[in-house]
């Protein structure tokens, strides 16, 4: 392991309804090393296996044979919240992402301090406000008006706009995003992408961006994965990467 | 009578704001209340008779519906049982339990101080109670606000909201519903506590019917929350549990018996359910009509051709 690995997988299996009729071995042997400044765009036909791999570097899903380690440390057991002290997250719902009750202040406020303890300082400052306003101004989504506002009142663009800024604001070592435009209007769902890469590229993030959308996969990121059938079928970087046509990927997926 | 009733209530309501916690901030329809109320009730009173101060025995009844939900939190989030049987386990274990702290089913005191006799004796018994009651009310919606303000009050807010955003976020979530139905179940045996003092005794059925009662009060106190703020929130729980007691009271004034009178909670409950479901369609249908004949009454005014 070199120093500019962030995430390493080893020999991954995963396999649903073992044994039963409905056995479906999903990940089979997958080894991925995932390295810093890498902006990763993973595409694969449904059920290729691409959410159950996001979901086992995540934590939400447990692995069944080999290992995750990040920056060196064994996280392969690891809980959801333990690894959220490297990892972030943004879902494909935008409703998941974000807590609807809650308003825009407290939900940045929950995403600001992650490896927490039980702790009984109070969360509200005037400081924070004022942080928190200056970050949401510069997603020009109107947000910076709406500190106090109940987070379910926000667009699906808003919310997701959201979602991505508390995702990235504690600086991850891994950002991983789940189709996170997918649920969203074709201008709104552009200007999240752009969003999302200007963000990545303005603070060094190392993302992880599943997308079924061939044209983001080509004009996003650095290194572009293909899953098919479990398996990484395609690993493509740099200067191959920016000659890939959209043609080719598509005739990669028959 | 009504000042009965109030006094009454604002015993009553720690039950209503221990449910408000689980059912409304949690999200997750919580049974132990049926088994905490009573074990608060029979902590506080076996402790009395033993010879301690009042004051110790609440709060060992306080303390003892902690641990009542830390079993059922531990039930849900590590062993994974549904919230609404990890309720039922825990409330019928503790029937047991209560059985054994008591010895029988029914201890009365004898002339123990209770809490509210540490007010001045001149006062009528009526008014100790009343000002026992706002004086609880006030402290624990005090704590409970300052709680809520908290980093951890926040990250508990959140895990009853959105239990996946919250873990993403480093909530380390079971710990969060744990510590919810243990503050929860406390409240509840609160209540217990001092309904049980006030009774005089403490009696192994004194549970049933709680959570009904529990739910009724919020339903009730839920009319009143007019903001996000989580201080009327509690203090509308309050209200909820009083205006649940007082009705209560009337109604035994108008002659409905002791026996009948879980029947009448159970169909205020029902009432408080459908009665704002039938409204708010009423209210929409309403309007919905408005704007249609609107539409109608322009197109007649201007006609297209």
């Amino acid at each position: 392991m070199t120093n500019s690995d962030i995430l390493k997988i080893q020999n991954l299996q995963k396999v649903f309804f073992p044994g039963t009729i409905n056995q479906r071995h999903i990940l089979k042997d997958i080894n991925l090393t995932i390295n810093s400044g890498d902006f990763i765009s993973v595409i694969g036909n449904n059920g290729a296996g691409k959410s159950t791999l996001l979901n086992t570097i995540a934590g939400n899903l447990p692995v069944d044979a080999g290992s995750v380690t990040i920056l060196g440390n064994d996280i392969t057991n690891a809980s959801v919240a333990s690894r959220s002290k490297w990892i972030s997250r943004v879902f494909q719902d935008p409703k998941l992402g974000t807590a609807g009750e809650l308003t825009v202040a407290e939900n940045l406020a929950l995403s600001e301090k992650k490896h927490r303890h039980f702790n009984l300082h109070f969360y509200h400052s005037a400081e924070r406000d004022r942080r928190f306003t200056t970050l949401l101004s510069r997603l020009n989504m109107g947000l910076e008006d709406r500190l106090n506002t109940q987070v379910k009142y926000l667009s699906g663009g808003q919310r997701q706009a959201l979602s991505l800024l508390m995702a990235t604001l504690s600086q991850p070592d891994l950002l991983l995003l789940d189709e996170h435009t997918a649920a969203l209007d074709p201008y709104t769902s552009s200007e999240v992408m752009h969003l999302t890469n200007d963000i990545i590229s303005e603070r060094h993030l190392t993302s992880l961006m599943i997308t079924h959308k061939m044209e983001d996969a080509l004009q996003y990121g650095n290194r572009l994965l293909m899953v098919q059938d479990g398996q990484i079928k395609l690993d493509v970087r740099g200067a191959d990467k920016q000659r890939l046509r959209k043609a080719e990927l598509l005739d990669l997926f028959n | 009578m009504i000042i009965e009733g109030i006094g009454q209530g604002l015993i009553w309501s720690m039950l209503a704001i221990g449910v408000f916690l689980t059912f409304r901030i949690l999200n997750i329809p919580d049974l132990t209340a049926e088994g905490s109320f009573p074990l608060g009730a029979a902590i506080t009173i076996k402790l009395m008779l033993l010879g301690q101060s009042a004051i110790v025995a609440t709060l060992a009844g306080f303390l003892a519906g902690c641990l009542a939900g830390i079993v059922t939190g531990i039930l849900d989030t590590k062993l994974r049982i549904p919230s609404l049987l990890a309720g039922i386990l825990t409330m019928t274990g503790l029937y047991s339990i209560n059985m054994h702290i008591m010895g029988k089913a029914n201890i009365p005191l004898l002339n123990q101080k209770i809490l509210s006799s540490y007010l001045p004796a001149a006062w009528d018994p009526v008014i100790q109670t009343i000002l026992l009651g706002v004086l609880i009310s006030i402290g624990m919606i005090t704590l409970l606000t300052l709680f809520f303000k908290t980093e951890t009050g926040l990250a508990l807010q959140a895990t009853g909201n959105n239990q996946a955003m919250s873990a993403a976020n480093g909530v380390k979530t079971d710990g969060m519903v744990i510590l919810g139905y243990a503050i929860s179940n406390g409240c509840i045996a609160l209540s217990g506590a001092l309904v049980a003092q006030n009774n005089g005794f403490s009696d192994i059925g004194m549970g049933i019917g709680t959570i009904v009662i529990g739910l009724a009060s919020v339903l009730v106190g839920e009319i009143f929350i007019t903001s996000r703020k989580i201080w009327i929130k509690l203090s509308s729980m309050v209200l909820g549990a009083i205006i649940y007691r007082v009705l209560l009271t009337l109604a035994m004034n108008f002659g409905v018996s002791p026996d009948d009178l879980k029947l009448f909670s159970t169909v205020i409950l029902i009432l408080v359910i459908v009665i704002p479901m039938i409204q708010s369609r009423q209210r929409a249908k309403k309007q919905l009509n408005k704007y249609l004949l609107s539409i109608r009454l322009a197109k007649e005014v201007s006609p297209d051709d």
